[in-house]
């Protein structure tokens, strides 16, 4: 089902007001749906809080298009990249509904459930042949799912090139976090564990550092393949052929500062159980100030949990005035012969 | 982890630290590994072992001992003192010479080597034209004479080991004069041995390898005489006034020869095969000594009836007509007699026999009837059964000292009460600070009490938990039951017995309460003893409890070994501690952890299935705490069983590679020996390392998780008096740590003693603490309102240490393999941490309170904390505020064993095991130091006639 209406472009409203109004629109007052839109990139994205129903509607141009969904039925794998060229093949599946089952879509959960799961970070500060990956454990069940060996790499070093001990990535398991983030592969080189240097440890020293950080792991890698690395400022070359660096870059207050505070609070929270109770978490003594003013060093910093929501900043906004149309499409509960697999939008 | 330190960099404090705490490996005790070589010096008294890494120990008098390494580490071959010097030489199996000497220096003597010396034939000879194959160091000091293969004697000079080429005795002046039809048989022979004439210093008799003996006039540079010897020659031994000699043979036989003037080539006295008729092994070295009433001794190795004892390691010694073959359970590597080697005196008396087997040294007393052994104050076999466990006690009360030595001697009594014939150098090391006990548990269940106050590891008293059970083994089984008229008359010597006849007899842990006498030990399969010391023999029934730790969990089926059987009815234990509880754990898995509380008698034992708690005094099982993740099948099924059988396949090839080493045991051309091993051992490390290569070298990365194995392993128990419910009333409690990084604490109602034996012990969990982390909790601690650690049960009542700071409120530390934590109490909340791993990938192995005195001033001392890492590193961390005070490697971190061995004692020492025979000793602290200081002093030489004496002792070494 279609509907059109116009909404005035400079004063959106709230989110929940827009939402009553879609609800009231399609005469579904109980019905609890799922709201989308397509970007310029036609990419279907979530509005689902004021932020994003502002960002939407400031997009515009002239038309919103906004697709409604019921939320039990709702196909959370419409939303994301490329949402819109998949889209038009998920319309062709619908006239062709047996092609349609070779590509099963990967399930992704709403934004409000979003945390990071990995990042770059340190992009800055790092030569380009680096990656400084941070992998977040915690609140999963994924296993960390990777395997390191030993081997050798050349470096450069004041006597010229030579071959030096290094520890590799060795394999990523199916299905695991290191896999799925797509930031590391095989044979990428682990150069550091949580700011600290590998080199000169042994493959059972960086296992035991690894695991002892598996609940929040910041790995660098100089990644066998250099041809995905973040090209910085204006150089617009690649930078594979690169491999120019003896040492990690002198940067290391920086890095230590990022890993200290990168160091999540749930690393830390040990469960105590008083007297047969309940599990809670056990508090942090506060330090009698003086004496351990030193340890504040060791006892590592607390960082509120960072807001893990879907990067969304490399939109270009097209301002245009008048008003908005808004194009949805809502599923019908009737038309359920077409619905063979929850993904489809009835036109 | 540096870097955060060092603004933290106190003047003040960094020199204090230099004043508590400094790195020092200061003595190696027990036996040393594969021991290759002997030597002796009669004129310093010192004994001398080589070993196959190239070591060089020195022994005499107890505490005088030297150690010194080549830098080949090469096979020590032979040992050689120079005669009325302090001085010896040793040869390698790379035919390197290397010149050892003893010098004083500020006060204490020490052993530095001098020179080294490879002899070089001229250019194109082949080796073995120069491999040395026996060595005499002449009683003029100068010169060394080197046999060869070749059969040519080098002459070099000493110290500078300048060959003499003028002087070199060739095979072909030898044989010049040689019957043809002798000497066309028998050309290029090697030097089997060279012995100096012992009154004499002129003449050298020259023994080759296939028979033919010569008397060498060093004068003239000529044969004197020819002793045409039909047998292959193994050794030679000149009778003490010179008229005659004894040669030894390939075939078994011993023969003696007349030397005179008259005669140039006299016939055989007496030609003997000892063992006979039958076919027999070699003697590969014989001693002929004189004595006041004319009855020589002959004492020989080797000889044994081929076929039925051919596999024997035996020495004969034949007096009259008492004769034994001292029977060992390992390969004789060298032996030597000790005799009276005063120069005038007119016979030998031998007093002693000193046997370097490859797993012990035995000292036959020779002069007391029945010639019983000797108890060796140093070189003990800390392996005669493997080790398992060791625990340390520091500073052992008086009262207990004594009655453990008395204990202890009353198990000695076959022991020859001679005092320790190797007696030369003085012991100039201070008296020991205080009385200190290392306590190993082994293989067989028994538990050997060492006296390591000093220098000399000295066994005191040996605790046998077997009586107890009830084993395959019949404990009257005696290997010595030959009948008197037995041939050949063997008799069992020594005490290394690698062979434990039920493993689960195995000690895991032991816990010894040096104030109240009470002995915990917990083995194998699950059983736990609780013992008291008894001055006297006793007959009494053990209790006996069974604890289930499997309570609420059904269904599981354990696969591993069965719990021991007990003995019903009383049981006769000798005096010394006597078992009065047996509590065994079901499923009877090897203990893991145990605490002992003498005060409040209770006894705390874990597993990997939980952890319970015996209240000892009611003989009642107070509590079980099954700690075991449901999903942990591997832990039920008995988990070692699969490392048991790689263990034991292990066992089995070094089996046999030590049969083939036996078999290869005759010595050809000198190195031939260890060439083989040397093959057999390269290709065992081959197929292991083929194996090695099969399994890809990589290491999963996975944080750990509840469901991981063993996590319900308890690791450790810990008793506390503190406050684990309010801040107003503290209690008795124990803590449990477990392998999945669970801290379990139970508070503990102890009945006041005069109603302890009518009310029950009562326990509560009354915390549960999970580490994130989930790493092994190795250690817990409560430190006192003072930040210092509670004292130990019964320290407070016996006025050795200040009564805990109850006022203050306490804190706990939980040491886990990764990181340190302090929380408070009762309230836990986290107070601090060191994170180690995270920062430094090390581990956590063992972790201990040490207390550190100041060596600057006596008021001064403070508490620490000891950590060994598995990558062997020490590193000593301040208490409370768990900073890194310093770092020092000690432990290679592939020596897996060494790590897992290590103890450290109270006051900054420790000790970890170098070989399965040696604990190395090392120190912390700049206080506490137990390491050798002695000196040798040069004896005067009382004559030049002396000197023949001596020169002869040199024996060259055979086999």
């Amino acid at each position: 089902e279609f509907r059109r209406f116009s909404l005035e472009r400079s004063k959106p409203g709230k989110f929940e007001e827009f939402y009553g109004l879609l609800q009231h629109v399609h005469k579904i007052p109980n019905v609890d749906v799922l709201v989308g839109y397509t970007d310029i990139h036609g990419d279907l994205l979530p509005i689902n809080n004021d932020d994003n129903y502002h960002k939407a509607v400031s997009t515009a141009n002239p038309l919103l298009r906004i697709f409604i969904q019921r939320k039990e039925d709702a196909d959370y794998s419409a939303f994301g990249t490329d949402t819109m060229t998949r889209k038009k093949n998920v319309l062709s599946n619908v006239l062709r509904p047996d092609n349609h089952k070779k590509k099963p879509h990967i399930v992704i959960s709403m934004p409000q459930d979003f945390r990071p799961v990995s990042s770059i970070i340190d992009v800055d500060i790092l030569p380009e042949t680096h990656r400084r990956v941070r992998l977040y454990k915690y609140g999963t069940d994924k296993p960390l799912g990777f395997y390191i060996r030993d081997g050798s790499s050349v470096r450069v070093t004041p006597h010229g090139l030579e071959k030096v001990p290094g520890i590799f990535i060795s394999r990523l398991v199916p299905g695991g976090l290191a896999q799925s983030t797509g930031l590391l592969a095989v044979n990428d080189e682990v150069l550091e564990v949580n700011g600290i240097e590998v080199s000169g440890k042994s493959l059972d020293q960086v296992t035991d550092m690894m695991i002892a950080n598996s609940r929040n792991l910041i790995i660098t890698v100089r990644p066998a393949n250099q041809r995905n690395n973040v090209v910085r400022n204006s150089r617009t070359s690649g930078s594979s052929g690169q491999s120019t660096e003896s040492s990690l870059p002198s940067s290391t207050p920086n890095i230590l500062a990022n890993f200290l505070q990168g160091e999540d609070e749930s690393d830390e929270e040990d469960i105590i159980i008083e007297d047969s109770g309940e599990p809670q978490q056990i508090p942090k003594a506060a330090p009698p100030s003086e004496s351990l003013e030193s340890l504040t060093q060791i006892e590592l910093l607390h960082e509120s949990t960072q807001n893990g929501f879907l990067p969304s900043g490399e939109m270009d906004l097209n301002h245009s005035a008048g008003s908005i149309s808004m194009e949805y499409e809502i599923q019908d509960p009737d038309h359920k012969s077409l619905e063979e697999d929850g993904t489809i939008i009835t036109l | 982890m540096r870097r955060f330190l060092r603004p933290g960099h106190d003047p003040v404090r960094e020199r204090l630290k230099r004043d508590l705490f400094q790195f020092n490996k200061t003595v190696e005790h027990g036996f040393p590994h594969q021991p290759s070589a002997l030597g002796y010096s009669p004129f310093l008294r010192l004994m001398a072992i080589g070993t196959r890494s190239g070591a060089i120990k020195l022994y005499g008098a107890p505490g005088v001992e030297f150690m010194g390494l080549h830098e080949e580490n090469n096979t020590v071959m032979q040992i050689h003192f120079i005669p009325d010097q302090c001085q010896l030489v040793t040869l390698l199996d790379d035919n390197s010479l290397h010149l050892w000497s003893l010098k004083q220096h500020s006060g204490a003597s020490e052993l530095r080597e001098e020179h080294r010396f490879t002899l070089k034939g001229p250019p194109g000879s082949p080796p073995s034209a120069t491999q040395i194959t026996a060595v005499l160091p002449h009683s003029s000091r100068e010169v060394l004479y080197l046999g060869t293969e070749s059969g040519n004697i080098f002459v070099v000079e000493l110290p500078s080991f300048r060959v003499l080429e003028d002087r070199t005795i060739t095979s072909e002046a030898v044989l010049q004069r040689v019957p043809e039809d002798y000497c066309n048989r028998r050309s290029c022979e090697l030097v089997e041995a060279l012995r100096e004439h012992p009154k004499n210093p002129d003449q050298i008799l020259i023994g080759y390898s296939r028979g033919l003996i010569v008397l060498w006039d060093l004068q003239n540079n000529k044969v004197t005489h020819h002793f045409l010897g039909s047998q292959q020659l193994e050794n030679l031994y000149w009778q003490r006034d010179g008229s005659k000699f004894i040669s030894c043979h390939y075939d078994g036989s011993y023969t003696q020869w007349p030397v005179s003037s008259d005669n140039r080539q006299p016939e055989p006295l007496e030609n003997l095969v000892p063992y006979g008729p039958f076919p027999c092994k070699a003697i590969s070295k014989i001693y002929w000594q004189t004595t006041k009433n004319g009855l020589p001794y002959i004492i020989f190795q080797g000889g044994m009836p081929r076929a039925s004892y051919g596999d024997r390691h035996s020495i004969s010694v034949v007096h009259g007509s008492q004769q034994t073959a001292f029977d060992f359970t390992s390969r004789v590597i060298d032996f030597f007699i000790i005799f009276s080697s005063e120069p005038t005196a007119e016979f030998d008396d031998p007093s002693a026999m000193v046997v370097l087997a490859e797993e012990e040294l035995v000292v036959i007393d020779l002069k007391t009837a029945g010639w019983p052994a000797v108890h060796p104050p140093y070189l003990a076999s800390l392996h005669c059964s493997a080790i398992t466990c060791s625990h340390h006690v520091s500073n052992i009360p008086l009262k207990l000292w004594e009655r453990i030595i008395s204990a202890g001697s009353k198990q000695n009594i076959h022991y020859s009460n001679m005092p320790w014939p190797i007696d030369g150098g003085s012991n100039i090391a201070p008296d020991p600070p205080q009385r200190d006990l290392l306590l190993t548990g082994h293989e067989d269940g028994t538990v050997r009490f060492w006296d390591a106050s000093g220098v000399c590891l000295h066994l005191l008293y040996k605790l046998s938990t077997v009586r107890v059970f009830l084993t395959d083994a019949d404990p009257n089984d005696n290997m010595n039951t030959l009948g008197e008229d037995e041939w050949p008359p063997l008799r069992k010597v020594g005490t290394f017995d690698p062979y434990s006849d039920d493993p689960r007899l195995g000690i895991q842990k032991i816990y010894l309460c040096k104030y109240s006498g009470y002995l915990a030990v917990a083995g194998t399969a699950g059983q736990v003893l609780v013992m008291e010391l008894n001055d006297e023999d006793a007959e009494h029934v053990v209790d006996h409890a069974e604890a289930d730790l499997l309570q609420d969990q059904e269904g599981y089926r354990w696969k591993g070994h069965e719990k021991l059987k007990t003995r019903d009815g009383p049981v006769r234990f000798e005096a010394g501690f006597q078992p009065f509880v047996l509590v065994q754990c079901q499923p009877p898995a090897v203990v893991t952890s145990l605490a002992l509380h003498s005060e409040w008698k209770l006894v705390a034992f874990g597993t990997s299935h939980g952890f319970g708690l015996f209240d000892h005094q009611q003989k009642r099982l107070v509590f079980v705490k099954c700690t075991l993740h449901p999903s942990d099948q591997l832990a039920l099924e008995g988990p070692l069983s699969r490392v048991k059988s790689l263990k034991k396949s292990l066992r089995q090839s070094f089996r046999r590679i030590r049969r083939s080493r036996v078999s290869s045991r005759k010595r050809r051309g000198g190195s031939g020996n260890a060439a083989e091993v040397q093959e057999a051992n390269a290709k065992f490390d081959q197929d292991a390392l083929q194996e090695m290569e099969l399994a890809p070298v990589q290491r999963k990365i996975e944080a750990r998780s509840a469901e991981d194995s063993f996590t319900g392993f308890v690791r450790t128990l810990y008793f506390a008096d503190t406050f684990l419910r309010d801040s107003s009333r503290h209690c008795p409690s124990l803590w449990a740590g477990t392998n999945g990084g669970t801290v379990y604490a139970f508070c503990l109602r102890v009945p006041p003693a005069e109603r302890r034996m009518d009310e029950p012990v009562r326990a509560e969990q009354a915390k549960e603490i999970q580490l994130m982390h989930r790493a092994p909790v190795v250690g817990i601690l409560v430190l006192d309102g003072r930040s210092t650690p509670l004292p130990e049960p019964l320290e407070v009542a016996h006025d050795l240490s200040k009564s805990p700071d109850m006022q203050g409120s306490h804190q706990l530390l939980v040491v886990s393999e990764e990181q340190f934590k302090v929380f408070t109490l009762p309230k836990v909340s986290s107070k601090l941490k060191l994170k180690l791993t995270a920062l430094e990938g090390c581990r956590v192995r063992k972790v201990t309170v040490a207390n550190f005195g100041s060596c600057k001033t006596d008021d001064y001392s403070e508490n620490d904390l000891a950590v060994l890492t598995n990558l062997g590193d020490i590193q000593i961390i301040s208490l409370p505020f768990l900073k890194l005070q310093i770092r020092y490697p000690c432990i290679r971190k592939e020596d897996v064993s060494g790590i897992a061995s290590c103890v450290f004692t109270k006051y900054g020492q420790g000790f970890y095991l170098i070989s399965p025979s040696e604990f190395e000793r090392f120190s912390l602290s700049t206080k506490w130091l137990v390491e050798p200081r002695c000196v040798v002093d040069m004896p005067e030489v009382t004559s030049n006639n002396h000197v023949h004496k001596t020169g002869m002792e040199n024996a060259v070494r055979k086999s």
